[in-house]
């Protein structure tokens, strides 16, 4: 396609917290320096920055982008913040990865940082504000009603039960004892899940990803530059994007079908023709234990409703033919929301690296995918990563 | 990681905010907004007010469509008609809720549902709630009609609909 | 050098005080609508992305991206959100364009502003939560601060301020789309109310609602559509320091960046010489003077008296605001930049009827995030491909 070819040359991040001491702006400059160190670069080599963080209301800051950009080392640079909701995380890398293909950069930061604690009484009161203004709002919901009406549509339309999705919950939140970020990591059973309390059946509290503050970073760079940085880049192959109707209500949301057409034009893009065979290690967006199920069918990596079955056969265990959230996900490490994103394309980074550590998954994966989404059951947001 | 490296980032604990560890600044925003609701979604309160729910339809693709929007997003281009629908439906999907949109937790849970509209294209619904159901009773596909606010309670509003019961 | 891209298309709706009988969905539809007549193109088969620009607390819902695409023909597409304004979204635009990947790309920006009802508090979230916000001041004299400085350092006078509002509002009386269109003297001006000193309260550009969608083109696509294309002949973006304490007061130093950007991409090097007009941010009075100052169209304390000369008037020789910027036309929140962008491009096409500018071939449009932002960016069009 003659594009012009773009690296991830480094990579960053903070702890994932319930409750950081550092202000936003400390965060995004710890996982920004972070991610310069590693490929020992210095901000002025950055020609342009790239912020992503999803709602502003939790900061309780009005263009909460101008407010981090200085810790972002967004100061007497081209700074740009994309904003696609929890999408976000995998857009930002998108975003740089335009910004380096346009050919009017050659290394860009990209720095997404979330500070949900600063919601009081509780963050979860802020999603109030994402339901449509007129017709949801009076009718006070909370934000997981959404996810219950969708896991119960999901799990309706395919005959899958709680159990076969608590398995997720168990996988993730242990795979996440092995990340030095992890908040909520720990060994749980498939019981355990199912008698965590009912928010809104049928998600379960351990059903549920945390609030949390955090940051992470990355740096992109142009092939020639990359090539100097280091001598393992690894190149982003494939993108895209899909953001389905406002109207969810008028949609079927037993299947992301939002998911599959960005998931697509990344494929198509990266030359991907089966994907199941093509990509080795997987970091699909999991704020909820069923989504990554929902997700995986979405990404084309197994038929509709059939992702309960690879992972009770084991098939997406870090040692299985198809390791899914090796990270251990938003369901492990936590979910300060545009930053998990990042997390999980800087898990990708490091696997096909081999320097995931304890995390690493056998046989030395050559390609990756990482995807976020996020609005209301509405945007897939996938990058396809190659060495 | 090239390592195991310490990462950075100070954890907080609820006790080192509420008992002062941590000096804070307090702040409570005043955002309010008043939304124009337009030709599409005005007339769609006016008429609940009425005790009746309305659609848009699209010749081109020959969708009713609700909640109402004076163009069709499939194909981009103006709804043509208002179309009155009944009061009745299906339930798409429900849950079961026992928490506020505070996240504090109630006492008796509420059954938030989307309601697929009878008149409107299959599948279009809009979100609301359930009510005169227990919970164990309600299936997926069950039919279930509107009740309404009395007349002079109704004010133009999503909630001029106390809730949908079966039936 | 980058291959071209060009604006094939502009829709906007009149802009005014208030828009009581349209929601912002019904404003955005109709500026697409006409946008995308005006390129005689199908969003649903001809448009390969979307961009729209949006701050969450300006439109009272969080995670706005939700609420976007259905209106501008963009469900189930390619779309994202920038968290900034108009020209940032139309530098993201270019960007995809220029990738190589993307051959038409549509943007779109709004105000209902009209809709909040406490805009003073709004902004004033904007203000650092820590150091600033609780001095309890109204943000608005982050201005007044920063226009006492420019004034001392340009040595400009609150006469030639009040000589930019009476232009402003004077060029906005032939401008059939404007809200504020007014025959004032400069005595009225400095006359009238102090604001936040040394404004005055008709130093300050009003609200108005209204939506803003223009159609870019790269330049293989262009020379196949019926409308004639105004090329891009160089953008930039920048953010200084969103700290006050550690920003230059003085001189828009983000506006001087992003012109340098601009201008090595268009290949200007005297400005002055080879812009022939400018459509630049006058959210404030004193804004547009420190603004011409800082693009290098008028040497350091000549953007005053120039304006007081008559100059910048639609018969000078550098016409500044034809349109009346925001002074006349309203202030639009995010889309006050993408509307000096469609000015540019109706004088490039001749199409300003009553304002039209003899024998323009290259222009400037510019835009300010507003206060407390020291972020902006510049777009250089010119009628030919190469200036």
């Amino acid at each position: 396609m003659g594009l012009r070819r773009v690296a991830i040359v480094g990579a960053g991040m903070t702890k994932f917290m319930r409750r950081a001491l550092e202000t936003g702006r400390e965060l995004s400059w710890q996982a920004s320096r972070m991610a310069l160190e590693s490929c020992e670069l210095t901000l002025k080599d950055v020609d342009g920055v790239v912020i992503g963080t999803a709602p502003d209301v939790f900061d309780g800051v009005h263009m909460k982008g101008e407010y981090l950009a200085d810790g972002a080392g967004g100061w007497g640079k081209p700074v740009l913040r994309g904003y696609v909701g929890g999408g976000t995380g995998v857009f930002s890398p998108i975003q740089g990865w335009y910004h380096v293909a346009s050919g009017l950069f050659d290394v860009v930061l990209v720095v997404a940082e979330e500070k949900m604690s600063t919601c009081h009484p509780h963050p979860q009161g802020a999603f109030l504000s994402i339901f449509d203004n007129i017709l949801e709002r009076p009718l006070e919901p909370n934000l997981i009603w959404i996810f219950a009406l969708e896991m119960h549509r999901y799990m309706a339309a395919y005959g899958i039960s709680k159990r076969d999705i608590a398995l997720v919950s168990v996988k993730n939140k242990r795979n996440a004892l092995d990340h030095p970020c992890a908040q909520v990591a720990e060994n749980i059973t498939v019981e355990d899940v199912l008698n965590s309390e009912v928010l809104v059946w049928p998600v379960n509290r351990l059903d549920v990803s945390p609030v949390s503050d955090g940051a992470a970073a990355l740096v992109l760079a142009a092939e020639h530059v990359a090539k100097r940085v280091t001598d393992k880049p690894v190149w982003i192959d494939g993108v895209g994007w899909h953001l389905d109707s406002a109207y969810w209500t008028n949609r079927e949301l037993c299947y992301p079908k939002y998911v599959e057409y960005a998931a697509r034009m990344a494929y198509r893009m990266a030359g991907i023709t089966e994907p199941r065979k093509q990509i080795h290690v997987v970091e699909p967006y999991d704020p909820f234990s069923y989504k990554e199920l929902h997700h995986l069918e979405g990404l084309l990596l197994c038929g509709k409703g059939e992702a309960p079955q690879l992972t009770a056969d084991g098939v997406t265990q870090r040692n299985g033919d198809l390791p899914v959230c090796p990270s251990g996900g938003l369901m492990g490490v936590g979910n300060p929301i545009a930053a998990s994103g990042v997390m999980k394309t800087a898990e990708i980074f490091w696997q096909l690296r081999g320097e995931a550590g304890k995390r690493q998954v056998p046989g030395r994966p050559t390609c990756g995918l990482a995807q976020a989404w996020g609005d209301l059951m509405q945007v897939g947001t996938v990058i396809v990563l190659r060495t | 990681m090239v390592g195991e490296r310490e990462f950075p980032g100070t954890p907080l604990s609820d006790e080192d905010l509420h008992k002062g560890k941590v000096l804070t600044v307090e702040a409570d925003p005043n955002a309010r907004y008043a939304w124009d609701t337009g030709v599409a979604i005005g007339r769609f309160l006016a008429e609940l007010k009425n005790g009746r729910i309305i659609g848009r339809r699209c010749h081109r693709c020959r969708r009713t469509l609700v909640p109402p929007r004076m163009f069709c997003e499939q194909c981009f281009r103006p709804t043509d008609e208002w179309v009155y629908l009944k009061d009745s439906g299906r339930v798409n999907t429900y849950s079961i809720s026992y928490i506020r949109w505070d996240a504090s937790r109630v006492a008796e849970p509420t059954i938030p549902a989307v309601v697929e509209i009878d008149g409107a294209h299959k599948g279009m619904g809009f979100l609301h709630l359930l009510g005169e159901v227990k919970p164990d009773d309600v299936h997926m596909g069950m039919r279930v009609k509107a009740v309404w606010k009395r007349p002079r309670e109704r004010v133009g509003s999503i909630r001029d609909i106390l809730y949908f019961k079966p039936y | 050098m980058p291959s071209r891209v060009a604006i094939v298309g502009v829709g906007h709706t009149q802009f005014r005080a208030t828009s009581p009988g349209l929601s912002y969905k019904e404003i955005m539809f109709e500026a697409a609508t006409k946008a995308y007549a005006d390129a005689a193109i199908d969003p649903r088969r001809d448009i390969d992305s979307f961009v729209c620009c949006s701050e969450d607390l300006s439109e009272g819902t969080g995670i706005f991206d939700e609420y976007v695409p259905d209106q501008i023909g963009a469900a189930l597409r390619p779309v994202h959100t920038i968290a900034g304004d108009g020209l940032q979204g139309l530098v993201a635009a270019y960007m995809q364009i220029l990738t190589g990947a993307f051959d038409v790309v549509a943007v779109e920006a709004h105000s209902k502003a009209s809709n909040i009802l406490t805009p003073n508090y709004v902004l004033a979230l904007a203000l650092d939560p820590i150091y600033v916000r609780p001095l309890g001041a109204h943000p608005h004299i982050v201005a007044g601060l920063e226009m006492s400085r420019y004034l001392h350092a340009s040595g400009a006078s609150r006469e030639q301020c009040a000589h930019v509002v009476a232009k402003n509002r004077g060029n906005a009386l032939f401008n059939e789309a404007a809200a504020y269109g007014a025959d004032l003297e400069p005595d009225e001006i400095l006359q009238a109310a102090a604001a936040f000193e040394p404004l005055s309260r008709l130093d300050i550009s009003a609200a108005a609602d209204g939506a803003v969608v223009v159609v870019l083109a790269s330049e293989a696509r262009a020379r196949t559509l019926d409308a004639e294309p105004v090329w891009v002949l160089g953008a930039g973006w920048c953010t200084d320091s969103p700290a006050l304490d550690s920003r230059q007061w003085d001189t828009a130093a983000y506006a001087r960046l992003a012109a340098q950007q601009a201008y090595r991409l268009a290949g200007i090097s005297v400005p002055s010489r080879e812009i022939d007009f400018a459509e630049v941010d006058d959210t404030f009075s004193y804004k547009e003077l420190q603004h011409l100052e800082a693009l290098g169209l008028f040497r350091p304390g000549e953007a005053g008296p120039a304006t007081a000369e008559g100059l910048t008037t639609l018969d000078g020789d550098l016409p500044v605001n034809p349109s009346g910027g925001s002074l006349g036309v309203g202030h639009l929140g995010e889309a006050t930049g993408l509307y000096r962008l469609v000015e540019v491009v109706r004088q490039l096409r001749e199409e300003a009827g009553p304002r039209q500018l003899p024998d323009v071939e290259v222009g400037l449009a510019q835009s300010w995030r507003g206060v407390p932002t020291a972020t902006g960016a510049v777009v250089v069009l010119g009628k030919e491909p190469e200036a």
